[in-house]
């Protein structure tokens, strides 16, 4: 998913300099580990064309191994950090009142990025709103003008099945935008070490929400929302234990992620976190099997940007095989377990 | 009404069933057209007490987040009676933009909860147990009222007004502001520069059995990989 970066160089006039864009992107990880997402992120702050830092927020210790692996980021100017109990689990409530000391007046940010993560889409339209500025969600292309100093965008909106081309002024001091991760590769290590900076955290005395607990999915494999193969499976999958017989043998002979429909996590054969669709995982594998899915709008929209997409249903009517690049028309009881035979 | 929206008055709805006169008022709100009161009608008839028009000209731009969020903390501070939660869909179908919530809770410095698929008000604690959906799976939060909370689609299923309940909402009282009244300007920040349809995905192709299949994997370079 490389898109070709172009920088526009735009001609310093003696009298009028366009000041240059410096972003400044929520980097997230997990378990010592920058997240891909907020990688493809960072990305897209590059194409801004202007110096790209990164705020890295969490537990006390839990920055050292990441700010290991942040500061050899390519593109990184340099690496803010700021830790504190607050943040071992980012709320929106105990970080906003960091972003909002960052990005006060004096501050270099021009454009504020971060993955159209569920945490961080949560967290960045309340900043922008404290500092009533508008944001942004979910891009799939940006473009900075620095003479101008205008940004646009383009974004899928109804589901996808059109394109919205934005753009953000002048007006606009400070230019919030999350980012949709299969729409750009994720940045690279290696390169020149970046800066590293502590900032001290803001204390939030008596913050209103209080993270009980996280329950994740346990799976040994590919994380669906970078895979690149997903084997996804619909209603036809009967009930959880048919789902998991069924199509995680496929998904291990291909080495692929799980995905399901709405309709079948709504069944209950699947957990919440496999979903795919407008408003589950946007997913964009190079090989993607839809297995007992019929194909509604709001599944493709999650989906229709994989390189490959196979289809495996009983109805030959199924809107699914209209986007499919292989479809086949059989029961999925049969062909499922004579492709996993054939894998072998 | 937008489907996220409809499962935030659904939940109002069977918070009241669930906690009773705790619920003092289901109040709801829209911001449309003259015609987008019809949307209120059917709150109403799903069991909403009264509801809020706060009228745009036909034709108007289209809202944005910020701009819903700002009329929504006006229409908060006005409520007498004070309001304990704002409950309102995760994102709308159009738009996508999946914001307000979260801005809105911004300008009010409340807590908010996005993404809920269970909702658990302790009435006399004055707290919001909610379960959310998150990329990886399900997180638990504890909301101090006030708080905002945005709906995910597994919260619950809708109900259909039935017809005695739709007659009855026409009786229920409607307030109408302008903008103006309020003292919000609805005007858009970000320029909409073009709408266009997306590179059309041409599929269709078809194989006869699970042979060729696995010919046309093999094709393309997708051969077995074991995790």
């Amino acid at each position: 998913m490389l898109r070709a970066a172009v920088l526009a160089r735009s001609f310093a006039r003696g009298y009028a300099t366009a000041a240059s864009p410096h972003a400044l992107v929520f980097l997230e990880h997990c378990k010592g580990k920058l997240d891909s997402s907020s990688l493809s992120a960072l990305t897209a702050a590059s194409q801004l064309g202007g110096r790209v830092s990164g705020l890295i927020v969490g537990a006390p210790g839990d920055l050292p191994a990441v700010l290991e692996q942040a500061k050899k980021v390519t593109g990184l100017d340099t690496v803010l950090h700021s830790a504190s109990p607050q943040y071992s689990t980012p709320l929106p409530e105990t970080v906003t009142p960091l972003f909002v000391k960052l990005l006060s007046t004096q501050s270099p940010f021009t454009h504020v990025v971060s993955a159209h993560s569920s945490s961080a889409k949560s967290i960045l339209p309340r900043v922008a709103a404290k500092l009533d500025l508008p944001a942004v969600s979910d891009i799939t292309s940006v473009q900075h003008d620095s003479s101008s100093n205008s940004t646009t965008f383009t974004r899928p909106i109804y589901a996808g099945n059109a394109i919205s081309t934005v753009r953000a002024s002048d007006s606009i001091p400070i230019k919030f935008f999350t980012v949709r991760s299969t729409a750009f590769s994720a940045a690279t290590l290696g390169g020149a070490e970046a800066k590293i900076e502590s900032v001290d955290p803001v204390h939030v005395p008596n913050p209103p929400t209080e993270h009980v607990s996280t329950s994740l999915t346990k799976s040994d494999r590919p994380d669906l929302g970078v895979a690149s193969r997903v084997v996804s499976g619909g209603r036809a999958l009967k009930n959880a234990e048919t789902f998991k017989a069924t199509l995680f043998p496929l998904a291990d002979a291909l080495g692929a992620a799980v995905g399901a429909s709405r309709a079948a996590v709504d069944a209950g054969y699947a957990d919440n976190s496999l979903q795919v669709g407008q408003t589950g995982k946007v997913v964009a594998p190079e090989l993607y099997m839809a297995i007992g899915i019929s194909g509604a709008i709001q599944h493709l929209a999650g989906m229709k940007d994989s390189k490959l997409i196979v289809a495996i249903n009983k109805d030959p009517d199924a809107p699914i095989f209209q986007v499919a690049d292989v479809g086949l028309v059989a029961d999925l009881y049969e062909a499922v377990p004579e492709m996993v035979e054939k894998l072998k | 009404m937008n489907p996220f929206d409809e499962i935030a008055v659904e939940e109002a709805v069977r918070l009241r069933e669930r906690l009773k006169d705790a619920v003092k008022s289901i109040k709801v709100v829209t911001i449309g057209p003259p015609k987008a009161v019809e949307t209120l009608r059917t709150a109403l008839a799903m069991g909403a007490d009264s509801a809020i028009h706060v009228e745009i000209p036909e034709g108007a731009p289209s809202l944005e987040p910020l701009a819903v969020a700002k009329t929504l903390r006006e229409l908060v501070a006005r409520q007498k009676e004070g309001v304990d939660l704002v409950i309102m869909g995760k994102q709308a179908i159009d738009d996508d933009a999946g914001q307000t919530g979260q801005m809105l809770a911004g300008l009010m410095d409340w807590a908010q909860a996005t993404f809920a698929s269970k909702v658990d008000v302790d009435a006399s604690a004055k707290v919001a147990n909610v379960t959310r959906e998150i990329d990886g799976g399900l997180e638990q939060l504890k909301c101090q009222l006030p708080a905002v909370v945005t709906t995910d689609l597994r919260l619950n299923e809708p109900r259909y007004a039935s017809l005695p309940n739709i007659m009855k909402a026409k009786k229920k009282p409607i307030e109408k502001f302008t903008p103006a009244d309020l003292g919000v300007d609805l005007a858009p920040r970000l320029q909409s520069l073009k709408v266009t349809e997306p590179p059309k995905r041409i599929g269709g192709g078809k194989v006869a059995n699970v042979d060729e299949l696995l010919a046309k994997l093999k094709e393309a370079g997708i051969t077995p990989k074991r995790v």
